[in-house]
């Protein structure tokens, strides 16, 4: 029962558990007879040629995911330079401010109508997109139960995964087939693209807001739309804004939905909402690029620099705007 | 809207009462707008699909079923069949998958695991900013700059090395195709998958990882045997939004496939997918007949988009995807 | 949690665990007398380890561990510093103070599992076996393969009870005999009756002291040298707390344990020696140092630091 590694051990009392112990003990010892286990503890601490290929392997997949990283942003890299390289060469305040020009194969002109049209477009498809995703978000936090809530949220996450050409066809079919192509048609399409993206993510914001807020305001005999107006809205205020204003950057550059709404349209300024297809960047570039015209490239590229350089600054600022808003908490 | 709160001072009770009501009626009023609004988000999903299935009636009576399989469209003919766009988008959805689900999970552990905090907080927005790029620049960008270059380069390089694969066959002769559209899909579902996986990957606990790291385990076989598979529901659900997203994208597909009529084994050949069909033919969309099948086509393409994202959200009822996907 | 009177401590060992406390022997009250002359016993212990030396319980066992001098920081803030001590072979090592002290920023530190820790920078040496662990060209996956540890709270893997055990030794590409082994492994860690039926189900469905029993068995698998236990029993209940220990003293046959704790019945009852850290704020920096080193029963009777025996006896902390 003495252990002989142990000169100063107490002997055990018979009442001790030692039966198991005693067990435990020998398989501990049998566990050694393993011959891959003959392990000198007291060896260099400097890996062996099997765990040198095992850190060989690490290395390895070390390395792959730095270089997966890498060529992601070498590529945004690329497209960024491709981009602005092709694009600045054409880019001034004239290609901002004049119209294109009337034939093909023409250099110079701009694409002012097009810059129009989509502020337009984009304008009508946020006052339309920005107050029903806010209330879809309220309803999802404020009022319904569990079951609504998992229902519409679905209804939700489905709209936004839906091809944005299926909600082209939709608006196709609803608004242009029988009638005409108009900026409008174009604004509804994006307008069902943002709804999704912003009642999400402002759902996230407003299950921020601290629940002692609401508390305190219900505490205080506040109906409930005065505390949502008053508390809840203008907590969430920043990360709405984010919410929204990352949206406009994602429909912003939409086409699909665009070709069969808003597409067959005159190269001249119009705020004609209703009456006919506004033009727009992401069409006119759509066009351009499948015209194959040296100079119809060539504004196509200006107008992609005027777009990416809209969307990259909008989502950036949007993020920025989120942390403020996130860190103010 | 306001309540009339300035009578208080006249007549107590009934003010009071005169307020509680108007209260009642601002509650009602919230509430109705709110349901409305989300009612709306439910309907607008139930017309789109009614609309569809409604534009396409008259193609599906004509062609029934025998419209997936048949691979011919001839719109001057009357002749339509979804085959050719049905292989083309499995095939270049298939391909984009391939390489981007290694590629995204690549670069969420990079940016998870091994990235400082500061490297993470300017790697990460840079990736998301990839997926922010409009599809029509991207496809411009596909035509002008990466077609060319995968003409003259990758798909020689590609032929002469592994042309014993019928998938590699003679390099085009534009630099459109399949091939052209696979890569241009990659680069629109990485970032998807890359951001999701990262904070999936950021999830998993601390204490886990330590564990297998004090069993004496290298960084690999810590992420392959802990983080990954702790990971894995979320990333296959990552996935398959990543699917989602490859199978309707119409506007960079249009732009760098080719619009080939025919089905191509090899991925330098030309060929089309359901969306970029649709998205081809827009203007050209005169007859009756014609259009109906393009809804047919949007038919199809809805219901299998909406089978991915379903099957995102059903492999990640754990967690909530949407949240991340509507970023 | 009441510290008990020292006087009391051979009686508070809990029944099922066999008392640690040794009858007095004249050279060690000799040795307490000599260390309580000293005005600062740390300085006693650095360089040449007295207290040890004249150990009956030390006496020709290998150290293991040879600390010397080590300070811990991270980023400008010092957790512990000039700590010197020797871990012995085979017996339990118990590192007692209050919270804060670098209790377990010491004990990770045995096994580099501080490196991953943002601004973690060492000074100091710790020999194993005679080489210092933090040299260039030493692995510290393979420092980690020979010094194991089990964590504060119980950590398995979102796996079976059977692969929770047999990740190890895949890894490390001991395959041959898995099944006898991950049974050998669950029975040194006293768990197999309790699960054997069962290997296949996920592990996460075991009780929290399973779990941690379990936890075990995942890092006797692969035939450590040392034990580390950074306070292994602090999520879990009386009866399961009284488990870890018994197994404690099974293991200690084998392996060299250090275990961290802050519950002073515990070191009382499973260690043969203890060291206590305390928090030093002498130079305006709160930082952790070791006050006092030596066997587990003079440090709870005849403490030489008045530090040490204010806190045995829960006049501090």
């Amino acid at each position: 029962m003495t252990d002989p590694d142990d000169p100063d051990v107490t002997p055990r009392e018979a009442s001790d558990p030692s039966d198991a112990a005693l067990q435990a003990t020998a398989e501990l010892d049998s566990l050694s007879l393993l011959a891959e286990d003959l392990l000198d503890p007291s060896g260099p601490l400097t890996p062996s040629g099997h765990l040198r290929r095992r850190q060989m392997v690490s290395r390895l997949a070390e390395a792959a995911q730095t270089t997966a990283a890498v060529l992601a942003v070498a590529v945004l890299g690329i497209l960024v330079y491709s981009v602005a390289s092709r694009g600045a060469s054409v880019l001034s305040i004239g290609f901002l401010t004049k119209d294109p020009p009337v034939l093909s194969g023409v250099a110079g002109g701009g694409i002012a109508p097009a810059i129009v049209g989509t502020a337009l477009i984009m304008a009508v498809a946020t006052a339309i997109a920005m107050p029903m995703g806010i209330l879809a978000a309220l309803f999802l936090t404020e009022f319904a139960g569990r079951w609504t809530a998992r229902a519409i949220r679905l209804a939700l996450d489905l709209l936004n995964g839906l091809p944005t050409i299926v909600v082209g066809l939709f608006v196709f079919g609803l608004l242009v087939v029988g009638h005409h192509q108009s900026g409008f048609a174009g604004s509804v399409a994006l307008a069902i693209i943002m709804l999704p993206l912003i009642a999400r993510a402002t759902q996230e914001v407003l299950t921020l807001v601290p629940a002692g807020l609401r508390e305190a305001a219900d505490a205080l005999g506040v109906c409930h739309w005065r505390t949502v107006l008053g508390v809840v809205l203008p907590t969430a205020r920043g990360g709405i804004l984010t919410a929204t204003v990352l949206a406009v950057a994602r429909a912003a550059g939409e086409t699909a939905p665009l070709i069969f709404v808003c597409s067959i349209f005159s190269n001249t300024t119009s705020l004609n909402l209703f009456g006919q297809a506004l033009p727009n960047i992401p069409v006119y570039i759509f066009n351009a690029s499948e015209a194959a015209e040296r100079y119809g490239f060539a504004r196509a590229w200006g107008a992609a620099f005027v777009l990416l350089a809209f969307i990259l600054l909008a989502s950036l600022g949007g993020r920025a705007l989120g942390r403020r808003a996130t860190l103010s908490r | 809207m306001n309540a009339p709160i300035g009578l208080t001072g006249t007549l107590p009770g009934d003010a009071r009462s005169r307020v509680r009501s108007a209260d009642r009626i601002g509650d009602g009023v919230l509430y109705g707008l709110c349901m409305l609004a989300s009612l709306l988000a439910v309907v607008t999903l139930g017309a789109i699909a009614y609309k569809v299935i409604d534009g396409a009636s008259a193609s599906i009576s004509q062609f029934g079923l025998g419209f997936l399989t048949h691979s011919a469209w001839r719109p001057n003919f009357g002749i339509f069949g979804a085959g050719t766009f049905l292989y083309g988008t499995a095939v270049t959805s298939f391909a984009a998958l391939l390489l981007a689900v290694p590629l995204g999970i690549s670069i969420g552990l990079y940016l998870s695991m091994m990235a400082s905090r500061r490297v993470r907080g300017v790697i990460g927005p840079l990736v998301e900013m990839l997926a922010a790029i409009p599809s029509v620049i991207l496809g411009f960008w596909g035509i002008l700059v990466f077609g060319p270059f995968l003409q003259a380069h990758l798909e020689p390089f590609l032929h002469r090395t592994l042309g014993f694969l019928p998938i590699f066959g003679a390099p085009s002769s534009t630099g459109s195709g399949l091939f052209n559209a696979s890569l241009i899909l990659t680069i629109m579902v990485v970032p998807i998958i890359a951001s999701l996986s990262r904070d999936l990957f950021l999830a998993v606990p601390q204490e886990l990882q330590e564990g297998a790291t004090a069993l004496g385990a290298t960084r690999w076989e810590v992420l392959r045997g802990v983080v990954l598979p702790s990971a894995a529901s979320g990333v296959a659900a990552a996935a398959f939004l990543g699917l989602g997203r490859a199978l309707g994208e119409a506007i960079a597909v249009t732009q760098v496939i080719g619009a080939g009529d025919f089905i191509h084994v090899s991925l330098f050949q030309t060929g089309d997918t359901l969306a970029s069909r649709i998205a081809d033919q827009y203007q050209g969309a005169a007859t009756p007949q014609l259009v109906a099948s393009l809804f047919y086509l949007g038919l199809i393409l809805m219901v299998i988009g909406l089978i991915a994202n379903i099957a995102a959200q059903w492999i990640a009822r754990r967690f909530d995807v949407g949240r991340v996907a509507a970023r | 949690m009441r510290p008990p009177d020292p006087s009391e401590m051979p009686a508070t060992g809990a029944s099922n665990v066999r008392p640690r406390v040794r009858i007095q022997t004249p050279a060690l009250a000799h040795e307490a007398a000599q260390a309580a002359a000293n005005a600062r016993p740390t300085d006693a212990l650095r360089g040449s380890p007295r207290g040890e030396q004249d150990s009956a319980l030390t006496v020709g066992r290998e150290a293991i561990f040879d600390v010397q001098d080590l300070s811990v920081s991270y980023g400008s803030s010092q957790a512990i510093s000039g700590v010197t001590l020797q871990i012995h072979r085979n017996l339990i090592t118990a590192i007692i103070g209050p919270s804060g002290c670098g209790k377990t920023t010491f004990i990770r530190s045995l096994n580099r599992m501080n490196d991953s820790v943002p601004g973690f920078t060492i000074d100091g040496k710790i020999l194993y076996h005679g080489h210092d662990i933090y040299d260039r060209g030493v692995d510290r996956v393979e420092v980690r393969r020979r010094i194991g540890m089990v964590f504060q709270r119980p950590n398995p893997f979102p796996k079976s009870i059977y692969d929770n055990v047999a990740w190890a030794p895949r890894n490390l590409k001991m395959k041959s005999g898995l099944d006898e082994r991950v049974e050998r492994a669950l029975r040194g860690a006293a768990l197999w009756d309790e699960v054997k039926d069962r290997l296949k189900d996920s592990a996460l469905g075991l009780s929290g002291g399973q779990q941690q029993r379990l936890c075990i068995a995942r890092a006797i698998a692969i035939q450590p040298d040392v034990l580390l236990l950074d306070e292994p029993a602090s999520a879990l209940d009386p009866i399961a707390t009284a488990a870890i220990e018994e197994l404690m003293q099974t293991l200690k046959n084998r392996y060299t344990i250090v275990i961290v704790t802050h519950n002073m019945q515990q070191a009382a009852r499973v260690a043969d020696r203890t060291a206590f850290f305390n928090l030093d704020a002498s130079d305006g920096r709160r930082t952790g140092v070791l006050v006092e080193y030596g066997d587990t029963d003079v440090m709870f009777t005849r403490p030489a630091d008045t530090r040490t025996s204010d806190y045995v006896t829960g006049r501090f902390g």
